[in-house]
């Protein structure tokens, strides 16, 4: 499902954007519009963020985001409700993104069915990395979502194929050994170390952490089959809104042609 | 698994686990961490087996544990506080002798002289109570390595004079003010330091906690504790202790001298837990007696959490124990029946600060005050000596002592 946009796409030369949302920020009742609202205006894939106390993978604007949405009430079984009512409104692909404690929590077997059934195509799990749990990675494989995985600019090429291998839908490629966060410059080598990655998989590549601007998702649309963009959506929700949100998305796709 | 012998029983070095081969103690442990960080945590791993191999390794930090940290350790018989407890053989492994003040230091010079070997000139680290911090701005002066130590802004609060300590090594402290604004978020902010960093920056972590090898590594630095004591005990008592007792916030000094005495299984093993305010008020930091397994940190292990799997906040009057997590290494021989954990309140432990400094003259750490506290509690229990050890020694705790009984700001 998730590789056939990208398939799509290709033939259309453009590469896809998929802007990622913390469910439950700004507020518990944003999702299901917000969500709308970014398919309406550009989003050709949706990373919806299942808040987590402890987001060690994230820098200040979605760990603020995180610990809103769960004083907000958010939770594990309001993210697959919100996620479902959606589902019944659009077909957007939704990867589902969040760390391994809440799924655990939940029952992962039990979570992965509820996850399918409530409309999620992807699931991402910024916390399992290749090789740390076989029985956890093998049930994502064996479930119907794709199982998007990650690959570093510390990860070496001969890793960077086995985490493709054992991935689907699309590999995320993350820009910058550090946290998420918008940054003023893309990193430099970005180029050459996307073309490292795209030349030995054959999963789609997307790029996230950084991408903040019309400008830079233009230049990454270049060179990778999808562009992620999360802290610099997440800021403008946080201090403009839904409505600035969708008009800051519709921005970046129109960057990408 | 636990039949390994030291190659020596007169000054232990640092010999490789097996658990190298899985990472996982059963089935608490892993590597659950950022992709970021896998290669730096193979390096680790690789560095570290290389250096347990190394006779050159082994004899430099067994020299510097000799005559920078001072061991060992005197194996102290606390006849007066044997008295209170009516029992004759009450024994302190005085680990609050090492030069800074606690254990912490066993691991730091060990770490410290792993991150020179991976060429690593950057160090950071996570403090609670900043006996750790300070331990790693102490390696770090001493090899003149780069050092930013993360501390939760109610710590640097608590602590006034650990933070000081650590500028004054050289160390540059950051505030941490997410979250809780302890331990915990002291430890994600350095983990996303070194997700950032991790070409030139190695991570000391203080304790058995974190991603392998992170856990292994850090009870094998501190197992000098054990070692030490088990010959200890055996020259003075002909025998083996009846219970061997320790404090267990993340755990590391409770897992360093767990190590020598797991293969004796007439040994009992008992670790205390901070109980804050009792576990029924839900402030307390009680992870193996009331917790449940989950994933922080990098690891599976037991923990503090809520229905939906968010981390809960830890309390305790004790800065280094106010921890949700545990080492999971204790998650296993909790599991397993090897070792058993309680708990003591903050009251207690702060009767026991009291009790300790007036009969033995030894004022201890608050965490350390929780295992004296077990033992004035239980003590009378044990058929046979008993060894506690006495992880820290408490004059960083004195200020906040006194203006938790209302004596007023002394710093």
């Amino acid at each position: 499902m998730i590789e056939s946009v990208f398939t799509a796409l290709r033939s259309e030369g453009r590469a896809a954007l998929i802007p990622y949302v913390t469910a439950g920020h700004p507020h518990v009742d944003s999702t299901v519009p917000l969500l709308e609202a970014l398919a309406d205006r550009g989003a050709d894939v949706l990373e919806l963020g299942i808040p987590f106390s402890d987001p060690l993978a994230d820098g200040p604007t979605i760990q603020q985001s995180s610990f809103r949405a769960l004083a907000n009430g958010m939770s594990v079984a309001r993210v697959l409700e919100d996620l479902s009512r959606f589902r019944a409104r659009r077909d957007t692909p939704v990867v589902l993104f969040t760390y391994l404690n809440p799924v655990v929590r939940f029952g992962f077997e039990r979570f992965l069915a509820a996850a399918v059934d409530a409309g999620a195509n992807g699931l991402l799990l910024t916390d399992l990395p290749l090789g740390s749990d076989s029985a956890l990675e093998d049930a994502v494989a064996a479930s119907p979502l794709d199982f998007i995985r990650l690959v570093a600019p510390t990860t070496d090429t001969q890793r960077a194929q086995e985490v493709a291998r054992a991935g689907s839908g699309f590999l995320y490629y993350i820009s910058r050994t550090g946290v998420t966060g918008a940054q003023s410059e893309l990193p430099s080598g970005l180029e050459a170390e996307v073309r490292r990655i795209r030349e030995v998989v054959d999963l789609p590549v997307a790029v996230g952490f950084g991408i903040s601007t019309p400008e830079q998702a233009g230049r990454v649309g270049a060179i990778a089959d999808g562009v992620v963009v999360g802290s610099a959506l997440v800021r403008t929700l946080e201090q403009e809104g839904v409505e600035a949100g969708a008009a800051f998305i519709a921005s970046l796709r129109a960057a990408l042609g | 698994m636990w039949n390994r012998e030291p190659e020596s029983t007169d000054m232990p070095g640092v010999t490789e686990s097996t658990e190298a081969e899985s990472g996982r103690f059963g089935v608490f442990g892993g590597r659950y961490v950022p992709e970021t960080l896998m290669g730096a945590l193979d390096e680790v791993a690789e560095a570290y087996r290389a250096a347990s191999a190394d006779p050159v390794f082994q004899d430099e930090f067994r020299s510097l544990s000799t005559d920078f940290i001072g061991r060992p350790t005197p194996l102290y018989h606390a006849r007066r506080l044997g008295e209170v407890v009516g029992h004759s053989a009450i024994f302190l492994k005085r680990e609050d002798l090492n030069h800074t003040g606690a254990h912490k230091i066993n691991n730091t010079i060990g770490q410290a002289l792993l991150a020179l070997r991976m060429g690593k000139r950057r160090i950071i680290a996570e403090t609670g109570a900043g006996q750790h911090g300070v331990a790693t701005a102490t390696a770090c002066a001493l090899f003149d390595l780069d050092c930013v130590v993360y501390m939760g802004e109610e710590d640097i609060a608590r602590q006034a004079l650990n933070v000081y300590r650590m500028q004054l090594l050289g160390a540059e402290v950051r505030p941490v003010s997410s979250g809780t604004r302890t331990l915990k978020d002291a430890t994600n902010e350095a983990i996303r330091d070194w997700v950032t960093n991790v070409q030139d920056t190695h991570y000391i972590i203080g304790s058995v906690v974190g991603p392998d090898p992170f856990p292994r590594m850090v009870r094998d630095f501190q197992s000098v504790i054990g070692y030490e004591a088990r010959e200890q005990i055996l020259e003075r008592e002909g025998r083996l202790p009846a219970g061997v007792v320790a404090c267990v916030g993340g755990g590391s000094n409770a897992m360093g001298i767990f190590h020598a005495f797991v293969p004796d299984a007439e040994v009992q093993l008992v670790g205390v837990e901070a109980g804050g305010m009792g576990v029924e008020s839900g402030l307390h930091s009680a992870s193996l007696a009331v917790g449940s397994p989950g994933v922080l940190h990098g690891s599976h292990s037991y923990l503090l959490q809520d229905s939906d799997g968010q981390v809960a906040p830890a309390h305790s009057i004790s800065a280094g124990l106010d921890y949700p997590g545990v080492g999971p290494e204790h998650s296993f021989l909790q599991d397993s029946g090897r070792a058993r954990y309680t708990f003591v309140t903050d009251d207690e432990a702060l009767d026991a600060f009291h009790r300790l400094s007036e009969l033995e003259g030894i004022i201890p750490a608050l965490e350390s005050a929780h295992a004296i506290a077990h033992v004035l509690a239980e003590g009378r229990t044990y058929d046979g000596p008993v060894v506690v050890c006495l992880s820290g020694r408490g004059d960083k705790d004195v200020a906040h002592v006194a203006r938790t009984e209302g004596r007023g700001e002394l710093l």
